[in-house]
């Protein structure tokens, strides 16, 4: 289990080698969706390498905290996420989106560290649901988080379980909002406007903690703040770029689900040295 | 007359004896657990047992949820909205991942009957039959409904199980209740009926009739639908030559469909189907509307009559 606790330098640093590597794993993959996944490598690196409990070498550990990744689709985070981890290792990436491969073109449980399926938006905070009340019946003490989209909260599923987690008081469930602003068809705010977000969530009966996306301390603190709330679920929505670190990709639209060429890889590459 | 039970009364009692058996087991419901009944389990275990309101969607997937942390999750509602309302959530979060989900659906088909075609599921069982994983049970009577339960718990894996609304009678002497395996009620190489649910008893009371006439019935009760008893089936085609394949179902998708894509495959034979032919239901009586969509015993026996050579 964890976790040598990283200074947020280190931290930093680590998600630029995610980075690297979802950018040459898309690259290579020749599809898949860039811009969600380096939107949220920060706040998903500083999960697994400062806050998660886990264990790589017993997935299946039953005290392990749970994370979904209910946006799918950034699954390239999420398994650059898993071998940096330690789930698998790294030359797995390069198999993304191939016949036979367990990095499935969205999240399959047959990888190592995937608790279950997603794709189909909407569904993945009603999982984590699932997740804390088994904790509850358990009386076990581990936690849930879970990865949202903005585009994903346009879905009726998730303000169904946005209800639900609070009737529960769920506050072992924390909820990560990647509030990156785009979504396929472009911004959120002309294809289907869902802000006021933070109101809503509170609203809802949520602890809202709103955060720069891209600032490990902010983020940290965030995830510490979390677990200090009872009676509520936490939702932490991080303001986030979409495409980050890659200067041609920040708030392009058009790089939701288009992977690199190989020449724009080497360029990406090049700024995340 | 045969004693008259609702499936529903047995299964909710059949939750509170998993429930005190396997502290593993967990219901949901989406505020339909007086009807579903499976209130008696939230009586006995309140801790294990969650309304998640009106919101059928939520509640598949949190069943999901339940069932990757290791719990076998039994969830209720209506057939229309566990089938229909959800669908996309019991595919991608409950068949998908394989999880131990056991989706049992209340209030299927026509005999809902007052509430209506909006309530009356025709569709469910073709929707759920199209989901890789999933196994389907359709219990032909309230003792059946016990066995269905059981079965779900002890097999690994999603299911649904198709309950009705109304009292439907014991039928007596179906010998023991294997999961995936058909069962031969009469023997008889006139002619095949093959039923599911409370179709049985229509089929029972058709072959009865028919063999006053002379025709004797091979009568099987297909209570699983997935997977598919296909060996009995193919014999039932070789031997009679001719199956009626009766539901409580729309004719597209159901247990028909099943019979048809498995002799088409092997052994064609005519198949004649007795179920909902692509119409909505209306509010009536049961017995008013089994009249009315062709669902009675006598149509059963019309439909043996019409195609017997």
């Amino acid at each position: 289990m964890a976790n040598k606790q990283l200074t947020p330098e280190e931290l930093a640093a680590q998600a630029r080698q995610i980075r690297r590597l979802i950018i040459q794993m898309l690259a290579q993959a020749g599809s898949g969706h860039p811009g969600g996944s380096l939107s949220a490598t920060d706040l998903i690196t500083a999960l697994y390498f400062n806050v998660l409990r886990f264990n790589p070498g017993d997935p299946q550990w039953p005290d392990r905290d749970r994370f979904h990744m209910s946006k799918g689709h950034c699954c390239p985070l999420w398994y650059a996420v898993l071998a940096q981890s330690g789930y698998f290792p790294k030359e797995k990436l390069f198999t993304l989106r191939q016949f036979g491969s367990m990095l499935q073109g969205h999240p399959d449980r047959k990888t190592p560290g995937v608790e279950s399926a997603s794709g189909s938006l909407g569904q993945g905070l009603s999982i984590a649901l699932g997740m804390s009340l088994a904790a509850k019946v358990d009386k076990k003490d581990y936690r849930v988080y879970v990865l949202l989209g903005d585009g994903e909260v346009q879905e009726g599923n998730i303000w169904e379980a946005a209800m639900a987690c609070a009737h529960f008081s769920c506050s072992n469930l924390c909820a990560i909002l990647d509030f990156n602003g785009c979504q396929i068809d472009g911004r959120c705010q002309d294809i289907m406007g869902v802000e006021p977000l933070a109101a809503k969530w509170q609203a809802f009966g949520w602890q809202v903690i709103e955060i720069n996306g891209h600032d490990m301390r902010q983020i940290l603190a965030a995830y510490d703040q979390a677990k200090t709330i009872k009676n509520k679920p936490t939702i932490i929505i991080a303001r986030t770029v979409k495409g980050k670190g890659v200067s041609f990709m920040e708030g392009v639209v058009g790089f939701h689900g288009r992977a690199p060429t190989q020449e724009e890889a080497q360029r990406a590459l090049k700024e995340l040295e | 007359m045969a004693e008259q039970l609702y499936q529903r009364d047995v299964y909710g009692a059949a939750l509170v004896k998993l429930g005190s058996l396997d502290k593993n087991i967990v219901v949901l419901d989406a505020d339909l657990s007086s009807s579903t009944r499976t209130n008696l389990f939230a009586k006995q275990f309140p801790d294990r047992f969650f309304n998640c309101g009106v919101a059928e969607q939520n509640m598949m997937a949190t069943a999901a949820g339940l069932a990757s942390c290791g719990k076998t999750v039994f969830v209720s509602t209506f057939a229309v909205f566990a089938s229909g309302r959800a669908w996309d959530q019991v595919r991608v979060s409950i068949s998908y991942n394989n999880f131990n989900v056991k989706i049992v659906a209340t209030h299927a088909g026509i005999t809902v009957g007052p509430d209506g075609a909006s309530h009356q599921a025709l569709e469910d069982i073709a929707l759920m039959r199209v989901l890789a994983n999933m196994n389907i049970i359709v219990p032909c009577d309230a003792a059946q409904t016990e066995d269905a339960v059981m079965a779900a718990a002890d097999n690994p894996g999603p299911f649904y199980i198709r309950l009705g609304r109304s009292k439907v009678p014991t039928i007596e002497n179906k010998g023991e209740f294997k999961f995936g395996q058909a069962q031969l009620l009469t023997e008889g190489n006139d002619v095949t009926i093959a039923a599911c649910g409370m179709m049985v008893t229509q089929a029972l009371l058709a072959a009865k009739n028919l063999a006053a006439k002379g025709i004797k019935a091979r009568l099987i009760n297909i209570h699983t639908i997935r997977p598919l008893d296909k060996a009995i089936i193919l014999k039932a085609a070789k031997e009679t030559k001719l199956i009626i394949a009766c539901e409580e179902h729309n004719i597209i998708g159901g247990l028909a469909s099943s019979i048809d894509e498995v002799v088409a495959e092997n052994f064609p034979v005519k198949v004649i189907r007795v179920g909902v032919r692509n119409r909505f239901g209306q509010s009536g009586e049961p017995e008013e509307l089994l009249k009315e969509y062709n669902l009675s015993s006598l149509d059963i026996e019309k439909a043996v009559l019409a195609n017997i050579s």
